[in-house]
């Protein structure tokens, strides 16, 4: 099993004719992802990468059955496309946009609350079941379907880490980039709770980063409710604080949310922290191997 | 966006909120110029001279002044503008002092007590709502009395659909012991003050302090006003505002290559692709006995162009001992890169320091190999541990 897609999600791409959206809606579909279609208005009947181009969220639903989106629409669009699709009822958005305005989040989330649907990102590399579905821009040819559970902030660093696991012989069941702004649709927390409740995962690997409390929140849940060994890792440690490295929501703002702090609350929490992210792979094989013998 | 205190308080005004007159001046002339103005406009006969840099605690470094005359307006003016202000929030080397703000004088006599309060607005990132923090104890470190009073710390939540309602507005000035007309005044300025914080799509407001003068009115005395940077695609005017001699001249350099750079103190550079890596490869190269010297996102497009923009930044910094290039080729492909820094290489020249280069992904092994057979003094690397050996051999 995994969580959020598998490969009976049926995906359509928002902002499908655009360079990236057609990019990776070529890479996923190599991948074996079943997209149905896409959407970019004004261009509705016309047909792309041999799948239809419709004009909204809603005829696209209609048409194809879909499921799934995932968004490369500019950012000052981007926030009323994830609306947009909520409102055709897709289940899950996975938004890759970076450089969405915070107050169009804030409105965006509000707007979701009420809704039965999962929102990934923005600003984040998507999910990956590996061998079923890719929605996302993660390489493929790094993952390999597995048991281990991926949550993350960031996108190389997760694939940095997902190399790690891979070359071990430490398959991935679902890996899930959150996203690095600091409003976004599923935190640490939500994503970790997936994994703990999907039966094929056996471990979890959690990255995080300086800026907020997401990673010390879901770290204070899988205390209590914890039954997989979790990795975790936050980058960040020698960020400076006040000042913005990169991500929108990498910022240390005050004592609580700097690099030493989450990975002290993580490891009181009995988590696996590792200091160096060259250890992440390693260390879950050993954490499974003592999760076996105890 | 950081923007001056007279640029905050200019938006603030134009959205109806109450703000402490006053008039920036970058000469001694157009100081008293201003507090003549200041003086037909407002009847202040005694004026504040406030420096305008990008950091708070500017009092405890004789940034704010208080002049009873023209002279005085004169005369302190002369001496701060061109000063190298030191305050707790600017670092041992100060800031230099370029223009002032000539504000009038808010704290005079009068019917009742004043009262200085604490507000800010900011995002509360679990919930994904803006909330306005604010504290009866103002006009003091915030940081301070968050930790030893906790208690005189409110928050009121905001919900994104209605703005700031009548009746929380009304338990603000509760909570910050006012009744009758002043908390309605109070109630009005903090539904104004939100109006205006969604209005130039903000990340902080902090009004510190807020103020009741001695004849009941609410204005704000200070402000601190961060603009998102995402959102200042459409907010052109202030935008405009951004003052380049606040920043750093090797970020601004980077900005202009599209780069992602935030200069440390550090003897060891990087360049990575991604900004979650490039904190970890900070990391990496502290925990090899190295401090890092920057951060710096290449983004998605590390080719020579870019390699050579970020190499020139980080090699101008005389601290760098080494330098760390840390690319994870997902869709970027790793000979590419690495021919990208070959040919960078040889086209800066003279590059004095070691140059480690660790390429994992797309064709990772081709990369190393371009590297290897370059006969340039650049060391490669596959695995993270690898290229962290290295860096402890090198500078550890």
């Amino acid at each position: 099993m995994s969580v959020l897609i598998d490969q009976h999600s049926k995906i359509i791409v928002q902002g499908f004719t655009g360079s990236e959206g057609t990019f990776h809606a070529g890479q996923m579909l190599e991948y074996g992802s079943d997209v149905v279609g896409g959407v970019t208005p004004g261009k509705g009947g016309s047909v792309h990468l041999g799948l239809p181009v419709f004009n909204s969220v809603e005829e696209a639903v209609k048409a194809t059955g879909a499921d799934t989106s995932v968004i490369f629409v500019p950012p000052a669009f981007a926030a009323d496309a994830i609306m947009e699709a909520a409102d055709a009822g897709i289940a899950v958005i996975v938004a890759i946009t970076e450089g969405i305005p915070v107050a169009d989040m804030i409105k965006a989330k509000a707007f979701l609350a009420d809704k039965q649907v999962t929102l990934i990102g923005p600003n984040c590399p998507g999910v990956i079941s590996p061998g079923k579905a890719k929605v996302g821009i993660m390489p493929g040819f790094i993952h390999q379907q597995g048991s281990i559970g991926v949550v993350s902030r960031s996108g190389t660093l997760t694939y940095e880490a997902v190399d790690q696991l891979t070359k071990l012989g430490l398959g991935q069941s679902t890996c899930i980039g959150i996203g690095g702004d600091p409003v976004i649709g599923t935190s640490t927390l939500e994503a970790v709770k997936l994994l703990m409740n999907d039966p094929d995962t056996e471990g979890i690997v959690m990255i995080g980063e300086i800026g907020g409390s997401m990673e010390t929140d879901a770290a204070r849940w899988i205390k209590e409710h914890g039954t997989k060994p979790v990795v975790g890792f936050i980058a960040g440690q020698t960020a400076p604080p006040g000042r913005r490295m990169g991500h929108a929501g990498a910022i240390v703002g005050g004592k609580d949310d700097t690099a030493a702090a989450k990975m002290e609350v993580m490891r009181a929490c009995g988590l696996h922290v590792v200091d160096s992210p060259a250890a992440i792979g390693a260390t879950m094989l050993e954490a499974l191997k003592a999760q076996k013998a105890g | 966006m950081n923007i001056h205190e007279y640029q905050a308080k200019a938006i603030l005004k134009e959205n109806g909120v109450n703000i402490q007159e006053g008039q920036v001046a970058a000469t001694p002339d157009e100081a008293v110029a201003a507090a003549e103005a200041l003086l037909a406009e407002t009847g202040t006969n005694w004026w504040v001279i406030k420096a305008q840099i990008h950091a708070g605690g500017r009092g405890k470094g004789g940034g704010v002044k208080l002049a009873k005359s023209l002279d005085e307006v004169r005369a302190i003016t002369e001496k701060m503008l061109g000063m190298q202000l030191v305050t707790p929030q600017t670092g041992p080397e100060g800031k230099k002092v370029s223009k002032v703000l000539v504000a009038q004088d808010v704290y005079y006599p009068g019917p009742t007590e004043k009262q200085e309060y604490y507000m800010s607005i900011l995002l509360n990132r679990q919930s994904g709502r803006n909330v306005v923090m604010y504290s009866p104890e103002g006009g003091v470190d915030i940081e301070e009395v968050a930790a030893q009073r906790p208690e005189k710390i409110f928050k009121e939540e905001i919900d994104p659909s209605f703005g700031v309602l009548p009746f929380q507005g009304q338990r603000i000035a509760r909570n910050l012991g006012l009744s009758g007309k002043v908390a309605r005044e109070m109630a009005h300025f903090v539904e104004r003050l939100y109006a205006s914080f969604v209005a130039v799509d903000a990340s902080l407001f902090e009004i510190n302090p807020v103020l009741k003068t001695t004849d009941d009115k609410i204005l704000a005395v200070d402000a601190k006003v961060n603009i998102d940077d995402s959102a200042l695609f459409r907010h052109s005017l202030i935008e405009q505002m951004r003052d380049l001699s606040e920043e750093e001249p090797s970020e601004i350099e980077a900005g202009k290559h599209n780069l992602n750079f935030v200069k440390l103190d550090g003897n060891v550079g990087c360049m990575v692709n991604g900004a979650g890596l490039a904190m970890a490869t900070m990391d990496i190269i502290k925990l090899s006995g190295g401090e890092p010297a920057n951060f710096l996102d290449v983004g998605g497009g590390a080719n020579a162009q870019t390699v050579e923009a970020g190499l020139k930044i980080i090699l101008d910094d005389p601290r760098v001992k080494a330098v760390l290039i840390n690319i994870f080729g997902g869709i970027v492909r790793c000979d590419r890169v690495a021919s990208g820094v070959v040919e960078a290489y040889k086209k800066l020249g003279n590059i004095k320091v070691p140059i480690i280069v660790r390429l994992q992904g797309t064709n990772a092994e081709e990369g190393k190999a371009v590297i290897d057979g370059s006969g340039l003094k650049v060391y490669s690397a596959i695995t993270l541990q690898e290229a962290a050996d290295l860096v402890k051999q090198l500078v550890g």
